[in-house]
């Protein structure tokens, strides 16, 4: 097949260009905080088997431990309520095939910069169209806020009434389940906002998304180096029995900027 | 004259290796220990003739009766003879020359060979201790009856004390609802520095300013689940730790049954696992640094709830891990007690906080708690039980593990 | 009821072993070395010896019953005597009992420990339970300790001085110097023991015995034996032991001799005046001084005034521990507690040579032993006469 060939030419010669929009896993990276009378999500976790010494001699390991929603990380369908019976919905149900595909990126960049509690609504979805067309069938859609360039306490931005961050109103998400996305994808800690248990119904991404099928990804970086259209994005899961997602490696293809 | 600040050290000298005074003891005598441990002065008493017995044995020395129970004694005695011992064969002593002890007579009758301390000398009316010395055994210190100012600088006590004066003491976890009156209390008793760690800094909280804002306190990131945090934190600061405290716990209510594994494994990470990677991490350095003179480290402590000692069921996975811990705890006191490090464990009931919240009082409020741990560190005690409810457990557990357990459980009127 | 006398029985052929500070030598080297000295000053061969009394510290991990073996010994008699300074005192009079009884015809009554580099503060360490739990752990002083105490609290009870103390250690250094077999060798002044070390206030170093290991031996057997054999010897005109006296005193100002000397004296049909030389037990000068009044030399409280009054030297008007005492020759263990009794014997007999008191014939020897707690537990006391 000359199209993989092709691609593996463009590869190597730079044409296209892999982009990792994976954080590091590191023991301190944030992760979603409920309240504390709730199961709380794992942090990652890594303890050294041993390192070339008594433990064992020749070689180096470490104990992993987290939860499947610990830093860059696919959200299945049966992680939510809502996407509990929908078939195939989870992570290792997921046809290989829907791991991979399209990816449209909505610049939220400005918005998000001036107001944390920045709302992606159908008006700025509908905007987008506008200049870069109608999102395509099966695609997955990516709300670049430039969040991931948050540290520390600025990422969670907890503050006494809950954490502030952007995220999709839920007319916004149902006007993407309407395209037939793929799935939705954030630089926040989930795909909502951090004040998204006040929408209604709460948390409208996770609701919405999941009902319909569809996969979600947060915790993504780098959303700054893709195109708002024409990139391909790799992302698949851990093949975990009845999981309801995985922390994973997010790999974009592009084209390198002809102009 | 007060205690002087260490001076910084010649970095060409070696640190002293850690030695310690003799540390045999017969069975009846390691009573003496026990009850030290907790800080208390008790002594035998024969049950049959009312005899006070000292030293320790196993029948009675005026009536060869064979039940001898411990029971707390008059503190009241009068030193007969006074030395300074300037020579000694063993190595412990050797370095610690002179050292001051007498001949004491109790009120309660017998005599005995104490530490003097604190001036206490010939003729004097003394008040007796007993006191946990750096081999962890209980020794009869005779002190003045008044306490005075200083009185806890004087070598000998020093030399088995765990004082918080001049210690650089690290504080696991800032967030610790004691946390904040525990390091107010650390620094009022002469503290040189306070490093508090702080998990998950990448989460805002309440609290955090108040700390910033104090002179020799330090906010360092550290958590008890994090092995990297762990090892970073002691590379940096583990050659100048001379007291850890161990504040950190996670608890949620609730028993066995029921699905979740969850809380209960993150009680067993942070409570009992999280203390053996903080002991893991700090320890070896620590148990190097017990004879490194006025700034030597002294002390591992952890609070712990009095229900380790036996569990109250609506608690019950948290009351596991507090089991944990002190078994744990127990090991470690083993594992330092060739080096003097002391382990300590501050017992503590329900503390007043949102996980307590629904139950009715006595509860022991963050501020009592953190005293609790300031005074067991000042006495050198390895045992000490806060506040009402956990000084009740402790007396029933004495008395009778299996009534206790029974009581709690439900089984009581 | 009245104690039956030592009647036919004698003590004789002292024998000590040459002490060493230090020394690789076994305890059981030093006790065979001093049973063979007593039996070659008496002809007799080991394999003729039917009883056998030992005292010794440092025998570990073996007893007397496996000394037997160790040096071939087939014996009908065999005691072991674990009271430290009273040792002497109280082997012979049980030694002399079996004797009269014929439970035995010659008993050898031994003493001997080793001394290696550290192997005093091992001792120590094990002493007793007591001193474990009690004692050691304050300071671990050892004997040093209880004595400083003890000397602190008769000082202030009695207005005795160090002055007074020093005169008792500098006269038994000047009768050491007349012993070839002492280990301290250079004259002692009272200024050089008023400015000495201090070791545990009180005390200094010349208040303090130096461990050493070394041997000391005599025998029991009838009299008939004795002369038999042309033995010079010595009776046993009386003894007394006694343990944990006055266990109510607070402090030890006083020793269970007080208990038992008018019996002391009643047996031996003396009185302390009729005393022409005393070998009290002398770890300490304090005690010393405590034996010359319990034994009723002065009464109690006057022992400071008393040895003012009096020179202790071979040549003096009271003759006290005549071979430079523990003190002067070194505290050989287990032997230091045979010292006094075999120096007495080697006095009443006329043998003592370079120390020979003249015209000893009466010699009072007293024994202390076991600083088991905060005291000394075990108190002894012989009156040895010789062939008038």
């Amino acid at each position: 097949m000359s199209i993989l060939n092709d691609m593996a030419a463009a590869l190597a010669n730079g044409a296209v260009e892999v982009v990792d929009l994976t954080h590091t896993l590191d023991p301190d990276f944030p992760v979603i905080v409920l309240p504390p009378e709730f199961g709380q999500c794992a942090r990652f976790r890594m303890e050294e088997v041993s390192a070339y010494d008594h433990r064992g001699p020749a070689w180096k390991w470490h104990n992993i431990s987290m939860n499947e929603h610990t830093g860059t990380h696919f959200d299945a369908p049966i992680h939510w309520v809502s996407g509990r019976d929908v078939p195939g919905g989870a992570v290792d149900e997921i046809p290989a095939g829907a791991l991979v595909g399209p990816v449209v990126v909505i610049d939220c960049s400005h918005g998000a910069a001036r107001d944390e509690d920045y709302e992606l609504t159908p008006e700025v979805i509908e905007a987008w169209e506008a200049e870069h067309g109608r999102i395509p069938a099966g695609s997955w859609v990516l709300m670049r806020t430039d969040w991931s360039k948050r540290r520390g306490a600025e990422y969670l931005n907890m503050r006494e009434d809950g954490p502030h961050s952007p995220g999709p109103t839920p007319e916004a998400v149902k006007l993407l389940v309407s395209r037939g996305i793929r799935g939705f994808g954030t630089e926040t800690v989930g795909t909502d906002a951090g004040q998204g248990a006040h929408y209604d119904p709460p948390f409208p991404a996770h609701f919405f998304l999941h009902d319909a099928g569809k996969y979600g990804l947060q915790c993504l970086a780098n959303l700054d180096r893709l195109p708002p259209t024409g990139a391909l994005l790799i992302a698949p899961p851990l093949k975990i029995k009845g999981g309801t997602g995985s922390p994973l490696r997010v790999l974009a293809l592009i084209p390198k900027e002809t102009t | 004259m007060a205690l002087q600040p260490p001076k910084r050290k010649d970095p060409r000298r070696r640190s002293r290796v850690p030695t310690l005074p003799p540390a045999t003891r017969s069975r009846a005598a390691i009573g003496l220990s026990v009850v030290a441990a907790e800080g208390r002065f008790a002594l035998q008493h024969c049950a049959e003739c009312g005899a006070v017995q000292y030293p320790p044995r196993d029948v009675c020395g005026a009536c060869l009766g064979d039940t001898l129970v411990w029971r707390d004694t008059d503190t009241a005695a009068t030193v007969l003879a006074e030395t300074q011992v300037r020579a000694s064969p063993d190595p412990y002593f050797r370095e610690r020359l002179p050292w001051r002890m007498g001949s004491v007579k109790l009120a309660a009758g017998p005599v005995v060979l104490a530490h003097l301390a604190g001036g206490a000398g010939r003729g004097g009316d003394v008040r007796m201790e007993l006191r946990l010395d750096r081999a962890g055994q209980g020794v009869m210190v005779a002190l003045p009856q008044e306490r005075s100012e200083g009185m806890e600088e004087d070598p000998a006590l020093r030399a088995m004390g765990t004082q918080i004066k001049h210690r650089r003491i690290l504080v696991s976890d800032a967030r610790a609802p004691e946390a904040r009156a525990l390091v107010e209390g650390l620094l009022k008793a002469g503290a040189a520095h306070v490093y508090l760690g702080e998990p998950e800094a990448w989460l805002r909280w309440k609290g955090r300013a108040a700390f910033e804002a104090m002179q020799n306190v330090t906010l360092l990131p550290l958590d008890v689940t994090d092995v990297d945090s762990l090892k970073t934190l002691a590379a940096e600061i583990g050659g100048k730790v001379d007291i850890l405290i161990n504040t950190a716990r996670f608890i949620r209510p609730g028993g066995v049954l029921g699905q979740d594994t969850v809380h209960a494994a993150r009680e067993m990470e942070v409570n009992a696992l999280g203390l053996i990677r903080l002991a893991q991490a700090f320890g070896p350095g620590m148990a190097a640094r017990t004879a490194d003179g006025v700034n030597s480290a002294a002390a591992f402590v952890t609070v712990l709830s009095a229900h380790a000692l036996s569990p109250d069921p609506a608690f019950g996975a948290f009351n596991a891990s507090q089991a944990a811990a002190r078994s744990v705890a127990q090991t470690l006191r083993a594992e330092f007690a060739s080096s003097g490090l002391r382990v300590a464990c501050v017992y503590t009931g329900p503390v007043d906080d949102e996980w307590h919240q629904p139950l009715p009082p006595p509860k022991v409020s963050p501020r009592i708690l953190a005293r609790g741990v300031v005074e067991a560190l000042e006495r050198g005690l390895e045992d000490h039980f806060v506040g009402d409810v956990a000084r009740d457990i402790a007396e029933r557990w004495r008395e009778d593990p299996g009534t206790l357990e029974r009581e709690i459980t439900g089984g009581g009127a | 009821m009245n104690r039956t006398p030592y009647d036919g029985v004698v003590l004789a052929a002292p024998f000590s072993a040459p002490y060493e500070r230090f020394s690789q030598k076994t305890a059981h080297w030093w006790l065979a070395k001093g049973l063979r000295g007593t039996l070659d000053a008496a002809g007799i061969r080991p394999g003729d010896l039917d009883g056998l009394s030992v005292s010794s510290f440092t025998l570990f991990p073996d007893t007397p019953v496996g000394l037997t073996q160790h040096l071939g010994l087939c014996l009908r008699w065999l005691d072991s005597i674990p009271m430290g300074g009273a040792s002497g005192v109280v082997a012979a009079r049980r030694a002399a009992r079996a004797v009269q009884a014929g439970d035995a015809d010659v008993v050898a009554c031994v003493a001997g420990d080793m001394n290696r580099i550290d192997s005093f503060r091992r001792l120590l360490s094990a002493f007793s339970r007591f001193a474990m739990d009690a004692a050691y752990p304050y300071g671990y002083g050892g004997p040093n300790a209880n004595f400083a105490l003890l000397t602190d609290a008769y000082m202030s009870e009695y207005g005795a001085t160090r002055e007074d103390f020093g005169r008792i250690a500098v006269a038994q250094r000047e009768n050491a110097l007349r012993n070839p077999n002492a280990l301290m060798k250079s004259p002692l002044s009272l200024e050089q023991y008023m400015n000495a070390r201090p070791i545990a206030d009180p005390l200094a170093l010349f208040d303090c015995v130096m461990p050493c290991a070394g041997a000391e031996a005599f025998l029991v057997m009838r009299e008939d034996e004795a002369v038999k054999r042309d033995l010079p010897f010595a009776r046993l005109s009386g003894t007394i032991e006694r343990h944990n006296a006055f266990a109510e005193d607070p402090v030890q100002l006083r020793g269970g001799w007080v208990m038992d000397r008018d019996e002391l004296y009643g047996m031996a049909g003396c009185g302390p005046d009729d005393i022409d030389l005393l070998q009290t037990y002398d770890d300490y000068p304090v005690i010393s001084m405590m034996q010359i009044e319990d034994l009723g030399f002065c009464a109690k409280g006057e022992g400071p005034d008393f040895v003012r009054r009096h020179d202790l030297t071979v040549t003096g008007d009271f003759p006290h521990n005549t071979s430079g005492g523990q003190l002067s020759v070194g505290q050989a263990g287990a032997a230091g507690g045979y010292l006094g009794l075999v120096e007495a014997l080697r006095q009443v007999t006329g043998r003592a040579g370079p120390t020979q008191v003249a015209e000893a014939r009466r010699a009072l020897v007293s024994g202390f032993g076991m600083i088991n707690y905060d005291r000394g537990v075990c108190t002894a006391a012989a009156i040895l006469t010789g062939e008038a």
